[in-house]
């Protein structure tokens, strides 16, 4: 990429790592605060010297054991959400082209919530939410496939497993008794109230597994299929093995996280659109999409906490209605500018 | 798509051709009538106990049948309730995709009854409405603001199937997400909008089908009115203004009677997906794109397809019943990917 010149004076590249270590310091500075509040207030000097391993035996289990599992859950659900949502942007070629809109969340919402009506527990609850979204991707896969895979057909056939899984998770909301029914309720709208650090493991796991994948090893390529299917082939890009590869990932990112979070919305739509406009670079902007996810995941933890005094919102309500705002504009200068 | 099927400019269409199309489409008025006659007695007659169609006509008309309280306090409220519901959500599938130039409208996919629904919430959750005639004013306004905001985005100058329909899943999901917000204030709303939400006709009592009724009754005449002009709309609103059309007002027109059709059957029966996007694609196939005739016959046939899941549902999963919005949803989804398949290429 030939280096040039735009406002401010720094190149593309130089950019997006500044804007990325940017979002990740302020979601750090979002998470020193979220552990430092509660019924035991903890200044943030207090809080980092805590976390460092300083700490007097009471701090040491109200950081390690009770906030700092919530704050690590929010950091990587949100990175993962973004970043599956950048893929997800780019490969369908548009800017609404997020998992949660494309039946993939729906998957594991469908699956959880028939581990809520059978009784099971959270494991269990985790397991389905997996073990649906994957089983879902597969089927959307497979179904949009016809000869290759395609931004449009994905979308369509994205759009209709959508409408179907929502219909099947209205009925399974309605064969529970009422208990079950605020249980899955709570959890599809997205929150992260009492997570533990089992809950948080197999994300992170996956985070250090598939990241470094997409990352490194895919984010070119994805920038030159941007360009066109002839093109990229033309400069060596094996197109189709490529969108295995990446939609894969993506729906493994977007599964576990909501094992780990419940379906927090509009996550994976947000990040990417508000990093490209801090980049101002062009192309699928990974690595600055994940972590302006993660910044913006703690952020909206934090502000459900703290927003109203003595009563938690569940996080999904938050980004919810931020999410729900910002897509009214969004149609808006999308429809001014032509591309819808 | 609709403005590229070949009959669709149907002038110099020599004159026996013209008249066999005619009787065909006359053969798919009665047909679709037939069809209609047929379920309804269907509906009437069979459920958790069934019902000759003998004994269904004693229970209508003879007050001293046995069956007559069934047939009176439950399956007739019910039935009438599914028949206005699918004419209502048929004819405003036929409109919005006339009115977008696109086949994947729907009122239920582009968030027209989700809109609707959001409102409904708020009424029940925050308001504490509970009951139709509530419900009903919430109910058109936000399927107006949805309507409107659909239009806006997919009006006019034609989107792409794939741009509208994502923007209309956006639109959902912002809308579902707040619904879902709103039950989890309290559990009495949950109790009661976890059923409301998968789109039932279980919930009909005698009076919902008779306040429904002008809503829809206006929705559609409007509809039928805006018929023709809708038809010199699809040629493309140059076309339109020289044959007499004034595009801006028909889209209007046609605004407000998607907003009637849509918001009354949400109030009364939560929404109902695929309904408005499966009928008018039949429909189409047997008449052609001509709006006054489809009009009528998406009338006739919605309600087929939509007591004819409510049936089913009541029979698959007896002693208990499957939602009508939960049949649709899952016949008419598989349907919609046949079609994204066989039409959408890369």
């Amino acid at each position: 990429m030939p280096v040039r010149r735009i406002a401010g004076g720094m190149t593309p590249r130089l950019r997006a790592v500044a804007v990325g270590a940017g979002c990740l310091l302020l979601a750090l500075v979002f998470g020193v605060l979220a552990v430092g509040g509660g019924d035991y207030p903890m200044s943030p000097s207090d809080v980092v010297r805590t976390v460092l391993g300083g700490g007097s035996p009471a701090e040491d289990f109200i950081v390690h054991e009770l906030r700092l599992p919530r704050v690590v859950t929010a950091l990587l659900v949100g990175a993962a959400l973004a970043l599956a949502g950048a893929v997800f942007q780019s490969l369908v070629r548009n800017p609404l082209g997020s998992p949660d809109l494309l039946g993939f969340t729906q998957g594991s919402a469908a699956g959880a919530l028939l581990v809520v009506v059978t009784g099971g527990g959270s494991a269990a609850l985790a397991g389905g939410a997996v073990l649906g979204g994957v089983v879902t991707g597969a089927v959307i896969y497979a179904l949009a496939w016809r000869g290759g895979l395609h931004g449009h057909r994905l979308v369509l056939v994205g759009i209709g497993a959508t409408a179907i899984l929502t219909g099947v998770n209205g009925y399974l909301l309605t064969r529970g008794r009422l208990m079950e029914a605020a249980r899955a309720m709570l959890w599809l709208t997205g929150s992260l109230d009492g997570r533990g650090w089992e809950d948080v493991l197999p994300l992170l796991v996956a985070m250090a597994v598939l990241a470094p994948v997409v990352l490194l090893g895919c984010a070119r390529p994805l920038a030159i299929t941007e360009m066109g299917d002839d093109l990229a082939r033309g400069l060596g890009v094996r197109v189709q093995g490529l969108r295995l590869v990446l939609l894969g990932a993506a729906v493994l990112l977007t599964s576990l996280a909501a094992a780990a979070a419940g379906p927090v919305s509009f996550v994976a739509l947000t990040a990417p659109h508000l990093a490209r406009r801090m980049t101002r670079a062009p192309g699928p902007n990974l690595l600055a999409a994940t972590c302006t996810g993660a910044a913006l995941l703690t952020g909206a933890d934090l502000a459900a906490q703290r927003l109203f005094a003595g009563h938690q919102l569940p996080v999904g309500v938050v980004t919810g209605v931020l999410g729900g705002g910002y897509l009214v504009w969004l149609l808006a200068a999308q429809r001014k500018a032509g591309r819808i | 798509m609709v403005v590229t099927e070949s009959s669709q400019i149907s002038a110099p269409a020599p004159v026996p051709r013209k008249r066999a199309q005619n009787a065909r489409r006359a053969a798919a008025l009665l047909g679709s009538a037939i069809a209609l006659a047929v379920v309804l007695v269907l509906s009437l007659g069979l459920g958790a106990r069934q019902r000759s169609p003998a004994e269904v006509w004693h229970g209508l008309f003879d007050a001293d049948s046995a069956a007559y309280t069934v047939v009176h306090q439950m399956r007739l409220p019910r039935t009438l309730l599914g028949l206005l519901a699918g004419v209502a959500l048929g004819v405003a599938g036929g409109v919005m995709q006339a009115l977008t130039r696109n086949p994947l409208a729907d009122p239920g996919l582009l968030g027209i009854n989700a809109g609707a629904s959001a409102a409904v919430a708020t009424a029940a959750g925050l308001l504490g409405v509970a009951s139709f005639q509530g419900y009903v004013w919430f109910a058109l306004a936000g399927a107006a603001a949805v309507s409107v905001l659909v239009y806006a985005v997919g009006g006019g100058r034609a989107a792409t199937p794939a741009r509208l329909a994502l923007a209309g899943a956006a639109i959902n999901a912002a809308l579902y997400s707040y619904v879902n917000g709103t039950m989890l204030l309290d559990s009495a709303s949950l109790e009661t909008m976890r059923f409301w939400t998968v789109g039932s006709l279980a919930s009909a009592q005698g009076e919902t089908a008779a306040m429904m009724t002008p809503f829809i009754a206006a929705g559609l005449l409007l509809a039928l009115a805006l018929a023709r002009p809708l038809n010199a709309l699809a040629l493309g609103d140059d076309s339109a203004r020289s044959l007499g059309a004034h595009p801006a007002r028909v889209r209007a027109g046609a605004i407000v009677a998607v907003t009637l059709l849509c918001g009354a059957a949400t109030a009364a029966c939560g929404p109902i997906v695929f309904v408005g996007l499966m009928v008018p694609h039949l429909v189409r196939a047997l008449t052609g794109p001509d709006q006054r005739w489809m009009l009528p016959c998406c009338a006739l046939l919605a309600p087929v397809l939509l007591l004819g899941a409510d049936v089913l549902g009541r029979l698959v999963a007896r002693p208990g019943e499957l939602q009508a919005g939960i049949v649709t949803a899952v016949l008419g989804g598989p349907l919609f990917l046949y079609f994204v398949r066989r039409k959408v290429r890369a």
